[in-house]
């Protein structure tokens, strides 16, 4: 291949092509390069051909079920399996001791802790893995499941977190040698002397606990995998719904030893992730033993509850933040203490330098003299877990501290939440900017878009019909937030995972009739990155969308990269999409000139064709070129044939995508039911690809959200009993729940970003929570209740009472 | 996928037949209409019948919503979705109108069953606590005849009923009676979820006085779904805003709701007692025709 150099430039575009703009229009009717189009991939999923890990069907395909504790803290004592694998159509049943033999009981987790695969010892929460079935069939699997006979030995729990440091707290990690308590990590940024120092001066302080409560991103699609290892080839294919194919295949290799050329992951299509597909689980280590250990593929899949009692949370952040201003609204510190639940086993999925995740961003999109953050992160006899739906790696946490506090001070100081939150707005003029725990902030135009959401909502006209409602004794409230995102993980010399830099690869090829293929590391899990990446490739080289196949999900056929999780697809692979597209549109330059007898600087691009400064006449389209980089021209010194480019894309910075956001509530005094009336959402991630598909991610989150603030939870009674673990007890919103939302948009191109693009496919989930939160508390006159505000914790606020949502209601 | 254990499956060709497979197979056996309560139970095993004998071929017979006399007969089989379509009942009994709405999604009220819905007696079922305050009856069948009894009288306690082993529910009977109103107001964590707390109210006037009065509590711990000390109240008095906020407190009295995730016990005591006064409101507006 050749390599030719780079011409990328830095500078953003901000050409969008809408399809009512016909000129743009490709012979499909799509748009040629950026605007809206229909998701190319909805084709098959509006005729239900969608083809998910169920539908994978194996020759001679055996069923696994996963034997889940009872208890969330207990002793094993003895495991009987002999009845179950009595059962006629059991052809395995594999234990912790099963596992122990092939020294694969216990495994490694993202975070550098260790994580059972099936207990040996102890149960260490509600759900955890004891034992594993294989069967002919999933119905005989569940069966054998209750002929297995586990005496177990219960044990103290720990499901408060507050309380797991204390001095007496049962030692929940008894397996790590030394272990005398629960605590994980201690981590800390920002400066404290000077944020100490900052607060000792101020004129006002308030000080704010709060609590982010466990959830859980329930995906419509449980994880599941088919394992199939070939006896005679010795090559091992996965069929796995993993948001990180690639990573997965080098953690296999790592994990059981096995040759990594011989693992292929295929991703079919993935009914949502959200997070929860990224890390291990314990059900896929056991569906390849299964396999190895019968010599048939196997398949498993999780039921509701066992997704929602064992497989990745998200949050479970308690957090007391103070902060610090002058009495005229000028926010001058920021500190906050975190308590962090990390459930049984520390198997967060993040960049390995930051235990907290993303966590200190939290001094969100305002401009401080200093800030300062400690997380302290403790073992639970909880499912394992934290950086999930949508977080953005703890940003949801972040921004949900900062935009609640703000408006505690603004209840201290009697100013209204839109003036407070406009004084204190970093200034366009202060970009680049860096923020008092070093995050580089790379573009934004704040007081823009906080202006434009105000004017959407009609602002001072709903303060006026809030204050009438007010004097008629009906509850009513405004909340706004305004989040700054850090987005496209990451820069290789400070990002990777399990020591994997977070550089993603992307290849193009252009068939000799100017059809291409895309192949990508990312993998969709409803995203629609097969019409986005097509149209990435359509607007730097002039190929149609819908001639450009993009091929995600099969690690033998596509190149290495980390993944779709904190919104990293268009940051990172997106880049890389663009350079290889630059790349392809660089060399059929050299092509065309020849062609065209010219030198290739008399040459200038025309949407997808090279052609003669001054004479448009003469030129080659990017088709045309394609044929001729097949033919028998004669090509330049060191040019090869072909048309085609790879590129590994290792971002500069983050992408720092942010909005302003605006939800008004109606309370019922009598009862506590909150309606969310009106939501109003600006945001700004850059150019939008597909305006459509952007809109769609933003709805999304806010249903996310708004689900968050008013009714998702798993909360634990005090015997370690999880109260979320069916869709009776976890509750996801409707469209029932959810306004007809009002959107904005204001345009801040990345400058380091090839297309300027900053990522969006989480900023509606971390924006959200805190405007809904501050809109009921609006209402009510409360200062703060933890959500999720159900009616029953909006009464209790109002009666002084508020609930503590972590644990059952007492 | 959740899976249950596994069972035979019998089809009933007519309400006799039902009754002799259920005589024949014995206590493991069970009727299954819509199948939204028992078949969830069934898949998370904590229910697991060794015979389910399918009822659904009987909707010839057991769908139907008709006046007949001065009463409204409401067949076994119908659907939640029915009865919330009837024009008869959203003309008579608005309290069922108001409350289906509230029961579930459209999915499990295009399959789920009057019958089933009483008959599963769930203690925060809705259309237990609608017919309590009706003062509906129930026809019941067996092997040797038929007998009707008072909905109120149907639940003996949580999950059971007076409905016998070997016996089916096969009609709902509903007075219909001049000058009366109805409502039903429930509060829910979302839509399609059960019942926090709700209360139904059917009130008979007689000029602006309460001359009979219904009141059914759902979700809140009461026997047999409905408050005689909150009709007591109302019956005989003109509905003020003190008599309304007495009968209020009443209903709340005799509640004795579970702590749970829906709610702590004093806030559901709470909401008994608003959603009581906010139901009877409504119905004595409906009953004068000030809707
Ligand atoms: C997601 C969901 C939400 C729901 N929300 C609500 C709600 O908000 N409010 C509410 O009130 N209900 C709610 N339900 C329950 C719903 O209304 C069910 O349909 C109903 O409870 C049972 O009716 P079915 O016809 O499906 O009964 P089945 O599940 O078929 O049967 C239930 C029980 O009744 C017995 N049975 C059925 N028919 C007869 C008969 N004719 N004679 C004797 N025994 C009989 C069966 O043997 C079984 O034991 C909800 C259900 C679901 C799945």
């Amino acid at each position: 291949m050749t390599i030719i150099e780079e011409t990328t430039s830095t500078t953003a575009t901000s050409t969008t092509a809408t399809a009512t703009d016909t000129a743009a229009l490709s012979p499909g009717g799509n748009p040629m390069g950026f605007g809206r189009m229909l998701r190319k991939e909805d084709v098959r999923f509006v005729r239900g051909k969608g083809n998910y890990i169920d539908d994978v069907k194996r020759p001679g395909m055996l069923h696994g079920a996963i034997l889940r504790s009872p208890y969330a803290h207990a002793r094993i004592v003895s495991i009987d399996t002999s009845a179950a694998e009595a059962h006629p159509k059991v052809r395995a049943v594999i234990t912790g001791a099963t596992l122990e033999g092939l020294k694969l009981a216990w495994m490694p987790t993202m975070s550098y802790d260790t994580q059972a695969v099936l207990a040996t010892d102890k149960v260490r929460f509600q759900g955890q893995e004891v034992a594993f079935v294989v069967a002919d069939d999933r119905y005989s699997a569940k069966d054998a499941l209750e002929l297995i006979v586990v005496d177990y030995e219960p044990l103290e729990v720990v499901m408060d977190a507050r309380k797991a440091l204390d001095p007496g707290a049962p030692v929940i990690r008894d397996d790590k040698e030394g272990k005398t308590d629960n605590h994980i990590f201690d981590w800390e940024s920002g400066s404290k002397e000077a944020t100490d120092a900052a607060f000792a001066s101020a004129e006002v302080v308030v000080a704010q606990a709060m609590l982010y409560p466990r959830s859980h991103p329930a995906p419509m699609e449980t994880c599941g995998m088919v394992a199939e290892m070939n006896p005679v080839s010795g090559k091992l294919t996965l069929w796995s719904n993993t948001q990180a194919p690639h990573a997965h295949r080098t953690v296999y290799a790592l994990v059981a030893g096995l040759p990594e050329h011989k693992i292929q992951v295929i991703c079919p299509d993935i009914g949502g992730g959200f997070g929860n597909k990224v890390p291990i689980y314990p059900g896929y280590v056991c569906s390849i033993v299964g396999s190895i250990v019968t010599g048939k593929p196997v398949k498993w899949i999780e039921d509701r509850s066992e997704n929602l009692m064992s497989t990745g949370f998200a949050r479970d952040y308690h957090m007391k933040g103070e902060i610090a201003a002058t009495r005229d609204g000028k926010i001058v510190g920021l500190r906050v203490d975190v308590l962090a639940d990390h459930g049984a086993f520390n198997a967060t999925a993040q960049p390995t330098n930051y235990p907290a995740g993303f966590f200190h961003i939290f001094t969100g999109s305002y401009d401080y003299g200093a800030a300062h953050c400690k997380v302290t992160g403790v073992y639970s006899n909880k499912a394992p877990g934290g950086v999930a739906y949508a977080c953005s790696f703890r940003i949801t946490e972040a921004v949900y501290l900062v935009e609640r506090i703000v408006d505690c001070l603004a209840a201290e100081l009697k100013m209204d939440p839109a003036e407070l939150r406009m004084k204190n707005l970093l200034r366009p003029e202060q970009f680049p900017y860096t923020t008092p725990t070093g995050w580089e902030y790379d573009s934004g135009d704040y007081p823009r878009a906080l202006q434009m959401a105000l004017d959407i909502a009609g602002y001072a006209e709903l303060r006026k019909e809030q204050a009438e409602k007010r004097a008629r004794g009906e509850l009513m409230g405004i909340g706004l937030s305004f989040f700054t995102e850090g987005v496209g993980a990451g820069p290789r010399k400070h990002m990777d995972i399990l020591g994997l830099g977070m550089a993603d690869g992307c290849e193009l090829r252009v068939h000799p009739t100017g059809k291409a293929q895309l192949r990508l590391s990312v993998q969709s899990q409803g995203q629609g990155h097969e019409t986005t990446f097509a149209q990435i490739v359509a607007q730097e080289v002039g190929i149609p969308p819908e001639d450009v196949e993009v091929i995600n999900g099969d690690t033998d056929n596509t190149p290495f990269g980390l993944g779709t999780y904190g919104s990293r697809s268009t940051p990172v692979s997106g880049a890389a999409a663009a350079v290889v597209a630059r790349r392809v549109r660089d060399k059929a330059r050299i092509i065309a000139a020849v062609a065209l007898e010219c030198s290739p600087d008399d040459l200038e691009w025309n949407r997808d064709r090279w052609s003669v400064k001054g004479d448009p006449s003469q030129g080659k389209t990017i088709q045309e070129i394609a044929m001729l980089s097949h033919s028998s021209l004669e090509l330049p010194d060191g040019v090869e044939g072909h048309l085609d480019a790879q590129a590994v894309y290792n971002p500069p910075n983050l992408t720092y995508p942010f909005g302003a956001y605006i939800c008004v509530v109606d309370v019922d005094a009598g009862t506590g039911q909150v309606k969310v009336r009106r939501f109003i959402a600006v945001d700004d991630c850059g150019p939008r690809i597909n305006p459509m598909i952007v809109e769609g991610q933003v709805h999304g989150g806010l249903v996310d959200g708004i689900g968050m603030a008013l009714m998702e939870v798993i909360a634990f009674d005090d015997a370690g009993n999880c109260l979320g673990g069916s869709f009776m007890d976890y509750l996801l919103p409707t469209t029932m729940e959810v306004p007809s939302f009002e959107l904005g948009e204001t345009v801040t191109p990345s400058p380091h970003h090839p297309l300027g693009c900053k990522g969006v496919g989480e900023s509606a989930t971390v924006g959200s929570p805190p405007a809904v939160v501050n809109a009921v508390m609006d209402a009510i006159g409360v200062r703060h209740a933890d959500m999720p505000l159900t009616p029953a914790q909006v009464w209790r606020a109002m009666q002084g009472r508020p609930l503590r949502t972590d644990l059952a209601i007492e | 996928m959740q899976t249950p254990r596994s069972f035979e499956y019998e089809r009933a060709t007519s309400v006799d037949h039902a009754i002799a497979l259920l005589e024949r197979l014995g206590p493991e056996a069970r009727l299954v209409a819509g199948g939204h309560s028992l078949l969830p139970m069934m898949k998370l095993r904590l229910a697991a019948p060794e015979h389910l004998i399918d009822i659904n071929p009987l909707v010839a017979d057991l769908s139907y919503v008709r006046v007949e006399g001065n009463e409204v007969r409401i067949g076994a089989m119908t659907r939640h979705a029915e009865l919330l379509a009837s024009p008869i009942i959203a003309e008579h009994f608005a309290i069922l109108t108001d409350a289906e709405k509230v029961i579930a999604d459209p999915i499990v009220r295009n399959r789920g069953t009057i019958g089933g819905s009483i008959c599963q007696a769930d203690p925060s079922e809705d259309l237990s606590a609608a017919f309590a305050a009706l003062k509906a009856s129930v026809l019941i069948r067996s092997g040797t005849g038929e007998r009707l009894i008072s909905a109120r009288d149907l639940h003996v306690g949580p999950y059971e009923t007076a409905v016998g082993p070997a016996e089916m529910l096969t009609e709902v009977r509903i007075a219909i009676r001049a000058g009366s109103g109805s409502a039903y107001e429930k509060v829910e964590r979302r839509v399609g979820d059960w019942a926090v707390a709700a209360s139904g109210a059917w009130v008979q006037m007689s000029g602006d006085t309460v001359a009979d009065a219904g009141i059914g509590l759902t979700a809140l711990g009461v026997a047999h779904f409905c408050s005689p000390e909150a009709e007591a109240v109302l019956i005989g008095h003109a509905p003020t805003a003190e008599v309304i906020a007495a009968a209020g407190a009443a209903a709340a009295s005799i509640t004795n709701p579970p702590t749970d995730q829906r709610g702590p016990s004093d806030y559901k005591r709470h909401l008994a007692d608003i959603l009581t006064q906010r139901a009877i409101t409504r119905a004595v507006a409906r009953a004068l025709g000030r809707n």
